[in-house]
């Protein structure tokens, strides 16, 4: 119930800032009545395709991070695979990677504290500059 | 007549040491390669040198923890004109950061952000 994922589609060019606004809203209701969070919603603007979809050189691109569950990421694939302005969409899972570079940073801070304290130690009441 | 029969005796007299290694191409950490002839099996596919100075792991050295499908200049340093993801013996990166970049690539090239062949604009 506490995955995080991240939910990246592309809309065509030609679509209302309006419309765009009201597709982002029906996803929120639906991630918020399946009982998850919308974290983020990053709107990230008009990008060249790297290769023609569905006859578009251009996109709007559109990155949603949703707090939820399996199911809830299933049914918002499923909506956006049926709305017609989306012509791609990528969902990852980031949950896993966040805890992996939050361990991996405690453990780069940690080492930096370790070496700061012993030599703070013995000087007293000297500021350790290490922490820079 | 005279040279067909001089080449055969060259390469079976650099072949020799060459045994030690035996699967080249599926070696994962060649340490030393030795004197290798260039003929035989010398693909040179994007016509780089075979041997280079040791190269040293981009993601390594400075230390970029997260190798994500959004950062699209990252990726396409190591993707080919041709849009082909570039082998690590060729921008010596070790392996699991090869690995997370090649999965990386190729959500990328899902999301159209980069392509699937051709030149990445």
């Amino acid at each position: 119930m506490n995955r995080t994922y991240e939910l990246m589609f592309i809309v065509r060019p030609d679509m209302a800032e309006e419309d765009l606004d009201k597709l982002i809203s029906t996803l929120e209701t639906a991630v918020s009545t399946s009982g998850g969070a919308v974290k983020s919603v990053e709107r990230m603007g008009k990008r060249r395709l790297a290769y023609t979809v569905r006859r578009f050189h251009d996109g709007m691109y559109v990155l949603l991070t949703v707090e939820g569950s399996g199911g809830l990421i299933h049914e918002l694939e499923r909506r956006l695979r049926v709305t017609e302005p989306v012509i791609k969409f990528l969902s990852v899972r980031i949950d896993e990677e966040k805890k992996r570079l939050d361990k991996i940073k405690a453990i780069r801070d940690a080492r930096k504290k370790a070496p700061a304290a012993p030599a703070a130690a013995p000087e007293g009441g000297e500021p350790a500059p290490a922490t820079a | 007549m005279a040279e067909e029969t001089k080449s055969p005796s060259a390469t079976a007299e650099a072949s020799t040491p060459a045994p030690s290694s035996p699967s080249e191409g599926h070696s994962q950490r060649p340490p030393s390669r030795g004197p290798r002839p260039g003929g035989p099996g010398g693909s040179r596919e994007g016509g780089r040198k075979y041997f280079r100075r040791k190269k040293v792991c981009k993601f390594c050295v400075e230390k970029i923890e997260s190798i994500n499908y959004k950062d699209v200049r990252l990726l396409a340093q190591f993707v080919a004109e041709s849009g082909k993801i570039v082998p690590r013996r060729l921008t010596g990166v070790c392996t699991p950061h090869q690995r997370r970049l090649s999965c990386a690539i190729k959500q990328a090239r899902n999301i159209a952000l980069l392509p699937f062949a051709g030149r990445a604009n």
